[in-house]
């Protein structure tokens, strides 16, 4: 709360400082706003950007900054028998933070679970060193706001390049919105490449990567029943890539055809009805398609496979991926629907005026123009279906078999992070790991994918100039 | 010589004096009457009735939005393609009407070639372009038939000397005059008996013009030409006759020396001479 306030009034400050160094502007050209090399507006941005974002900046650097500083004074100020076991040792860094949170509870006014006189007091001055630093940090930041608007607003002058200086500013602001979407995938690039590689250092990555048994799990003793963990994980990306073909199957002659008719048949007003409506399938949370696919597909081709004598699962790839299937036509319609509408009007013509018929049109002129838009718009639907988990989940089951049959139950990788992750689990174990790792292999192969998207898309773009 | 009965019967404009129209039967290979052109609620055409020669090139001139395009269009069915336009009356080509249920369109279009304002050769090679028509149409037996095909087309639109060394280089790589001729070799290709130009030039700089009038006059040997044009000069160059729109109405239509040394209608005068368009 009291941090909001403090936001409110250095925005309060950026905002008087706006409204004076645009005066001050046309004030030192002697009423003649002419004169300025800016419009006065630069200048009153200026003397507001100047005031606000050290102020911010520093505000963030304290609040990031402040936690780590006041407990190492803390912990320095703490008696030293405090921080030692009853047999001499420095105490681990979860009893630490035990005593830390004790200490935090304490100068809120919690209940805590120790109450040694010892840790009152640090409690105590914990509250205290809480209280200046807040104090300090107040008027550390007020000051460098009303700082940085003097400052600037002294540098107003008739030749001052305002509006130059404002725009730098603005650009590096967007330079910074822009790393923070980088950094962060960066981050987590990170982040599963060192689990990863913790998990290799249990697992080899041949087995890993070339295993064809998936079973994740290890032994708490070395005589428990289903101790042999394996971590092979050729089976899951076996059956993704099988059920996100059969996802592909149905969707891409569906999606495309549908695109054909909308783009090229339809009258304008059945254009403008179904080209939403087959968007809104899209719209369906996936859960509600994995139910679908789990009460009504799935027991479908069971008793159909039934009828035809052969033996399917109740929980079966084929379920699974053409529930899938459904789900992502409107990925493949709605691109494809919009690259071939992009092809220009004069190409149609110019086929239509040789007297090509409309399909002969289509098939040798709208087809192979509009053909990469159409692959960039296939591969995002196959990125879109090698992420879904929820209806596999829920129709093509657990188990991970591998089987080329598509009757039989299979199971994905994301379903696999999924359970790997679900429950109590310690965070070290080879079986938590595998997730990292598989996360990371399919980050590679949605990556790859989508770059080979992104690269046909621009080839596209070079085409009509 | 004989006027049409009902043409010319709207508002503003009476009918003309001079208003030679070759009447069916006197070898007009085109031959148009009472038509009427409407997108949606609006009339674009009133009442034309037109005449096209064989072995000529008839220029349509008047000022933007007259209708000369729509009715270049009305001439191979392409307003078919759009969506609301309606055509009436009737339009006889070797004296069978094109907008009657039997004709194909498809057919038609093959008998009436058009070229286009913007040069708009399709993303493929230039051997391919031009190959498109006859391969559609079953014209060539075999590959020797087409290559052939391709070679005199380009020939014919006076193109085969600057692409003969990369046939297979993308069309779109021509220059602007360049692609335009690979647009008529395109058309040439079908041998068609007509071929509807709709301003072939207005993108083009004064040399590829040129190259293109030049070409249409030799095209006219073998080829009914129709071209609407936005320069008087052009029309002067390159055409037999000259029908000039005004508002939806075909105002004058002569031999092109009379209609620019000693135009009938007011209309025309007051545009041939520069006084608006």
């Amino acid at each position: 709360m009291q941090i909001l306030f403090l936001i409110a009034v250095v925005l309060g400050l950026m905002l008087i400082g706006f409204r004076f160094g645009r005066l001050r502007s046309v004030r030192v050209t002697g009423g003649d706003a002419r004169q300025l090399h800016s419009l006065p507006t630069y200048y009153g941005l200026y003397v507001a950007l100047w005031c606000g974002l050290p102020a911010l900046l520093l505000l963030a650097a304290w609040m990031a900054l402040e936690p780590t500083i006041i407990r190492m004074i803390v912990l320095d100020s703490l008696p030293p028998d405090l921080l030692l076991q009853p047999d001499g040792q420095t105490i681990n860094d979860a009893r630490l933070s035990l005593l830390l949170t004790d200490i935090r509870n304490i100068a809120s006014g919690n209940i805590a679970s120790q109450s040694e006189p010892a840790v009152i007091a640090a409690a105590g001055r914990y509250a205290s060193l809480l209280q200046v630093s807040f104090g300090a940090m107040v008027v550390v930041v007020l000051s460098v706001a009303m700082g940085g608007a003097a400052a600037a607003y002294r540098f107003i002058a008739p030749q001052f390049r305002a509006r130059n200086r404002v725009e730098n500013i603005i650009k590096m602001m967007m330079v910074a919105c822009s790393l923070v979407a980088i950094l962060t995938t960066l981050g987590i690039i990170l982040s599963l490449l060192f689990e990863t590689l913790r998990f290799f250092t249990e697992v080899p990555v041949t087995e890993f990567l070339f295993g064809t048994n998936w079973s994740p799990q290890t032994a708490m003793r070395s005589d428990q029943v289903g101790s042999s963990g394996a971590f092979g994980a050729v089976p899951l990306f076996a059956g993704t890539m099988m059920i996100a073909m059969i996802a592909m199957t149905v969707a891409v002659p569906i999606g495309l055809l549908a695109a054909i008719y909308m783009a090229e048949y339809a009258p304008r007003n059945v254009r403008t009805v179904v080209k939403p409506l087959l968007e809104i399938l899209a719209g369906i949370p996936t859960v509600v398609y994995g139910f679908f696919a789990a009460l009504t597909v799935a027991p479908l081709i069971r008793e159909t496979g039934g009828l035809l004598g052969l033996s399917v699962s109740s929980e079966s790839a084929l379920a699974a991926g053409l529930v899938m299937g459904i789900m992502i036509i409107p990925f493949v319609s709605s691109l494809s629907d919009d690259v071939i509408t992009a092809v220009p009007q004069s190409m149609r013509e110019g086929s239509y005026g040789l007297g090509a018929t409309r399909s002969e049109t289509i098939k040798r002129v709208i087809f192979p123009a509009a053909l990469p838009g159409i692959v960039g718009g296939v591969l995002l639907a196959v990125s879109r279906a090698i992420g879904e988990t929820m209806i596999v989940v829920m129709a093509a089951g657990l188990a991970a078999n591998l089987t080329a049959n598509p009757l039989e139950a299979v199971t994905t990788v994301t379903v696999q992070i999924v359970t790997l992750l679900v429950g109590d689990q310690e965070f070290d174990s080879a079986k938590t790991l595998a997730a990292f790792a598989l996360g990371l292999l399919l980050f590679t192969v949605t990556l790859v994918l989508n770059v080979i998207a992104l690269h046909v898309v621009r080839k596209y773009r070079e085409q009509y100039e | 010589m004989k006027t049409s009965p009902s043409a010319q019967t709207s508002i503003e404009i009476p009918p003309t004096a001079g208003f030679p129209l070759v009447s069916q039967g006197e070898g007009a290979k085109i031959a148009a009457r009472d038509v009427n052109v409407f997108y949606g609620d609006k009339q674009a055409l009133r009442n034309i009735a037109l005449d096209i020669k064989p072995n000529e090139v008839t220029a349509f001139i008047g000022p933007s939005g007259c209708g000369k395009s729509t009715f270049l269009r009305c001439l191979n069915r392409m307003n078919d393609i759009i969506d609301g336009c309606r055509v009436t009356g009737s339009i006889n080509l070797d004296e069978e009407d094109i907008y009657h249920r039997r004709i194909d369109v498809v057919q038609l279009r093959a008998r009436i070639g058009m070229v286009f304002q913007k040069p708009n050769p399709f993303p493929k090679s230039i051997y391919e372009n031009v190959a498109y028509g006859p391969r559609i149409h079953g014209l060539a037996r075999n590959k020797t038939d087409l290559d052939e095909i391709v070679q005199t087309s380009l020939e014919r639109a006076g193109l085969l000397g600057e692409v003969k060394d990369r046939m297979d280089q993308p069309g779109t790589g021509l220059s602007g005059g360049q692609q335009q001729r690979l647009c008529i070799a395109r058309a040439i290709a079908v041998n068609p008996e007509v071929i509807l130009m709709d301003e072939p030039c207005s993108a083009l700089d004064p040399i590829a013009t040129a190259k293109i009038e030049e070409l249409i006059d030799e095209l006219r040997q073998n080829y009914t030409i129709v071209i609407v044009t936005h320069s008087m000069q052009q029309a002067a160059r390159v055409s037999q006759r000259t029908a000039f729109f005004h508002l939806g109405n075909l105002v004058e239509c002569n031999d092109t020396e009379q209609i620019f040394t000693n135009p009938q209608h007011k209309l025309t005068q007051g545009y041939i001479t520069g006084r608006f368009g």
